[in-house]
């Protein structure tokens, strides 16, 4: 068996193993740390599907973990507090149901995707990269100024969204349905890589030339991947947003924008558990490194930089070796 | 006489002052080999460009197959089965020789249809035998797992050629195909492209001349954007208008 | 709605304008160049402030705080160049993003462990404090008008260093084709470095000069490099002039829209409501410039395809 696929095994019984011993252990706070990497880990597979898949360097994907968390932030509030969220033309209340809230939040940011790669995907290079920046911020500033979820405060959803027959309070519980997602959402990607849609795709990053000379346009590849791409991430910003129980317009930052593109580097770009890999790692490192310091970001800068400069393949890269599992 | 397959009409393309393509035509007759000649800087790639869709005619047309293509894409021409090879092999590197082909196969099927998008595609037998049979064709078999950057050269121009076959083409464009094979390679490819004639006839774009006139039915002549001259290998040779403009005064053999 | 706010405005617009034009500048220079796109960039605008911030405490003279700006920003740059930026190169846009926002982390932390997480002051000077008095009775403030001055001075300097200097030529040469004034024995090195340190001096200026009317802290660069950004992609990456128009466009559209908006609401909507509808749409209004430009011109108003 390929060395990457012992190591995705070892990688998603490690994440499993974490919370269930800290379970007995009776530490809730590391299940929640567990929890938070799963959810970031989603939110990198999102981004490593147009990223790694599609070599599409999207400096904005926050635009799209903030759409979700704010799906989640709207309808809970307003289930909170018992009025619609539009009355015209057609009635629609609030809800606190974890699974109507995936579905709005995975509709929203594959909408938003499709609209702004539909845009952005007409330029090209590093046209491309600023403009999905730019389009990030726009939500950002966007935000911001719209007082009536927050504004640049935020908003709180006091109680935690619902999931028909569990405890969504209970840490592992939680846990298990973000994890539960985790695996849902690798097995959907890894499937669209493998796919003809997948390989095409991957033809298309390498090489542009040889797939318009096949008779397949890129742009539509693209456009695709990237609403996929927005929709994954939305779904991992509802997730998160239920997570702290907060959202923000920190949401839409660059700075969420740029971590979520170290979680795939970290782990390694382009392979399927890269994002997951690099998730944890991150989570590790900021409350390893963040116990010694508070400027542990100067050190997350200097591992970034050494990936970037040394270890471009990132973590799985260093374990296993250039061959990438085609599985 | 038989309808030509690919009838290009009094094309002309200038790039400011220079005018690549000078109200050029030519055609291109089903079984045959058409080569296409001329001195570096001709305008042999602008023409195959032009042909292929990479760039835009200024005035003229392109009619592939009795219709008039002169306003479709590369894309939508590639789909029409207008099949070509790059003059510097252009394949997805990271790809194994396999996977290039496969994805030349999906043209061939015209697409990614939805019901595709859950299926492990390597594994679709009828885009294996596609991409296998083209392997086969050019010999490439024990490449098959091989990265495509860890090829030599001479087998990515191999490959080069056997992407064209995935497509199954009604017509083959092929820019410089001998570029940097040996003397072994060039045989084995002029060999190869003689028998591909009767599959589809081939516009082929060559300096090697033991080459084109082994294999060429037609040879056109382009200097200067300009055609010169047009007619079979011997008459080509002895024309005194392509010996000085292209052959140069040594005795042409 | 008065003539004269109106023109405060768009002297404001202006002013804006200026700015993001010496960050624009700096950036399209180092992506016609070098093919690099840098997003520390924003960095040097903060050490270009806090540079000055320092040096005016620490010497009372708003002139030296200016001179330590430029120097600091120009040896920050010039000393990254050295080290990090130098192995991008050959790097493809990714690889180059990446990098530049782990610099993004260090400068940022870094800053902050040196200065703390509270702003620093930097004082406008007494002789550019207060209005002056211009036609129509309007009273601008000094200093603006002093950074609207020295951005065209900026301006004006930068395209007669690019049209009549050597180092001109070869940034020019440089822009058009690569390797090719690398064979022709110009010391590429040094040029990029030059360019990269000049880049990072105008963003310092920038910073330092802002930082006068707005505060002086950790992060003030990115929202300024994320417009230029903006500016160079409306304008066209690699294009100085295009830089120069798309800043001033962006400077106008963002304060007029900021002005305007809120007002064309309250004709429609009450006064509340109006100026929140008003800023939302103002504070969106330059990337709607931007798509809508991008929309016809995929490569910016003087971008080259």
């Amino acid at each position: 068996m390929h060395k990457e696929t012992i190591l995705n095994a070892c990688v998603l019984l490690g994440l499993l193993a974490v919370p269930l011993w800290a379970l007995q252990m009776d530490e809730p706070f590391i299940i929640t740390l567990a929890t938070k990497a799963v959810i970031f880990a989603i939110a990198g597979v999102g981004l490593n599907f147009a990223l790694g898949l599609g070599g599409l360097v999207s400096l904005g994907h926050a635009a799209f973990f903030g759409i979700g968390g704010y799906a989640m932030g709207i309808l809970a509030s307003h289930a909170q507090g018992y009025t619609p969220v539009i009355e015209w033309p057609l009635t629609i209340e609030g809800t606190n149901s974890m699974p109507i809230i995936w579905l709005v939040a995975i509709a929203f940011s594959a909408l938003f995707a499709f609209v702004i790669g539909a845009l952005s995907l007409r330029t090209s290079g590093v046209y491309f990269i600023m403009i999905t920046l730019a389009f990030g911020q726009m939500l950002y500033f966007f935000m911001i100024s719209w007082p009536t979820y927050g504004g640049e405060d935020g908003l709180v959803i006091y109680v935690r969204n619902g999931f028909p027959g569990l405890n969504t309070l209970d840490p592992i519980q939680f846990f298990g349905i973000c994890f539960t997602l985790l695996c849902l959402v690798l097995f959907i990607v890894s499937r669209l890589a493998q796919s003809s849609f997948g390989l095409a795709l991957g033809g298309a990053r390498q090489n542009e030339e040889r797939t318009q000379a096949i008779g397949i346009v890129p742009y539509r590849l693209y456009l695709i991947a990237f609403t996929i791409s927005g929709a994954i991430t939305g779904l991992s910003g509802a997730l998160f947003a239920d997570l702290n129980r907060f959202v923000s317009p920190t949401m839409f930052s660059w700075q969420t924008s740029g971590e979520i593109m170290v979680f795939i580097i970290l782990g390694g770009m382009g392979r399927l558990f890269g994002p997951v890999v690099g998730a944890a790692l991150f989570i590790l490192l900021e409350h390893l490194l963040g116990g010694l310091s508070e400027f542990w970001h100067i050190y997350l800068g200097a591992i970034l930089l050494g990936v970037v400069l040394f270890a471009r393949g990132g973590l799985i890269q260093l374990i296993v070796g250039r061959e990438v599992a085609h599985d | 006489m038989t309808d030509p397959i690919l009838d290009v009409r009094n094309i002309s393309k200038s790039f400011g002052a220079l005018k690549a393509s000078d109200n050029v035509s030519l055609t291109l007759l089903p079984g045959e080999i058409h080569a296409l000649i001329g001195p570096n800087g001709a305008g042999k790639s602008t023409l195959i460009k032009q042909v292929s869709g990479g760039l835009k005619i200024d005035a003229g047309e392109v009619w592939f197959d009795g219709a008039d293509v002169t306003g479709l894409s590369t894309v939508a021409r590639a789909r029409l089965g207008l099949g070509r090879t790059f003059q510097i092999s252009s394949l997805a590197m990271d790809y194994t020789v396999l996977q290039n082909l496969v994805l030349g196969a999906l043209g061939h099927q015209g697409g990614i249809g939805l019901a595709a998008y859950f299926r492990p595609v390597m594994k679709d037998p009828a885009l294996l035998a596609v991409a296998n049979g083209a392997l086969s064709q050019v010999g490439l078999e024990e490449f098959s797992n091989t990265r495509t950057s860890e090829l030599s050269h001479g087998q990515r121009r191999q490959l080069e050629v056997a992407m064209a076959l995935t497509l199954s083409p009604k017509v083959f464009l092929m820019d410089e195909p001998m570029a940097g094979l040996g003397t072994e390679g060039s045989h084995r490819l002029t060999g190869f492209l003689d028998e591909l004639r009767h599959k589809a006839p081939i516009l082929l774009v060559e300096h090697d001349m033991d080459a084109v006139f082994a294999l060429a039915d037609r040879i056109s002549v382009l200097v200067y954007g300009k055609i010169v001259a047009t007619g079979t290998a011997d008459e080509i040779r002895n024309d005194p208008v392509v010996r000085t403009a292209y052959l140069g005064e040594e005795d042409a053999t | 709605m008065s003539l004269i706010l109106l023109i405060e405005q768009i002297l404001n617009g202006l002013q804006f304008g200026v700015m993001l034009f010496l960050m624009a500048a700096g950036l399209t220079l180092i992506f016609g160049v070098m093919g690099l796109i840098n997003l520390a960039h924003g960095s040097f605008y903060m050490i270009g402030a806090f540079a000055a911030a320092a040096t005016a405490a620490a010497t009372g003279s708003f002139m030296l705080a200016l001179v330590a700006s430029l120097v600091a920003a120009a040896a920050a740059g010039a000393i990254v160049e050295m080290t990090v930026i130098r192995r991008l190169y050959t790097r493809d846009h990714l690889d180059q993003v990446l990098a530049t926002f782990a610099l993004i982390l260090i400068f940022s932390e870094g800053t902050r462990w040196m200065f703390g997480s509270f702003p620093l002051f930097l004082e406008i000077p007494d002789y550019l404090s207060g209005p002056i008095s211009l036609p129509f009775g309007i009273e601008y403030p000094q200093y603006r008008l002093a950074i609207i001055a020295v951005g065209l001075f900026v301006a004006g300097g930068l395209f007669a260093l690019i049209a009549k200097t050597r180092i001109g030529i070869q940034i020019r040469a440089g822009e058009s084709d690569r390797e090719m004034i690398a064979a022709l024995g110009v010391d590429i090195s040094k040029l990029y470095t030059f360019v990269f340190a000049l880049g990072a001096a105008l963003a310092g200026v920038a910073g330092a000069l802002i930082g006068a009317i707005q505060s002086v802290q950790v992060g003030m660069g990115e929202p300024v490099l994320i417009l230029a950004f903006v500016v160079i992609v409306i304008g066209g990456i690699g294009s100085i002039k295009g830089a120069l128009l798309g800043a001033i466009l962006v400077g106008l559209t963002d304060t007029l829209a900021g002005f305007l908006l809120p007002k064309a609401f309250g004709l429609m909507m009450e006064a509340s409501a109006a100026t929140s509808v008003g800023s939302s749409l103002a504070s969106m209004s330059i990337y709607i410039l931007m798509a809508g430009v991008l929309l016809f011109k995929p490569t910016g108003l003087f971008g080259s395809t």
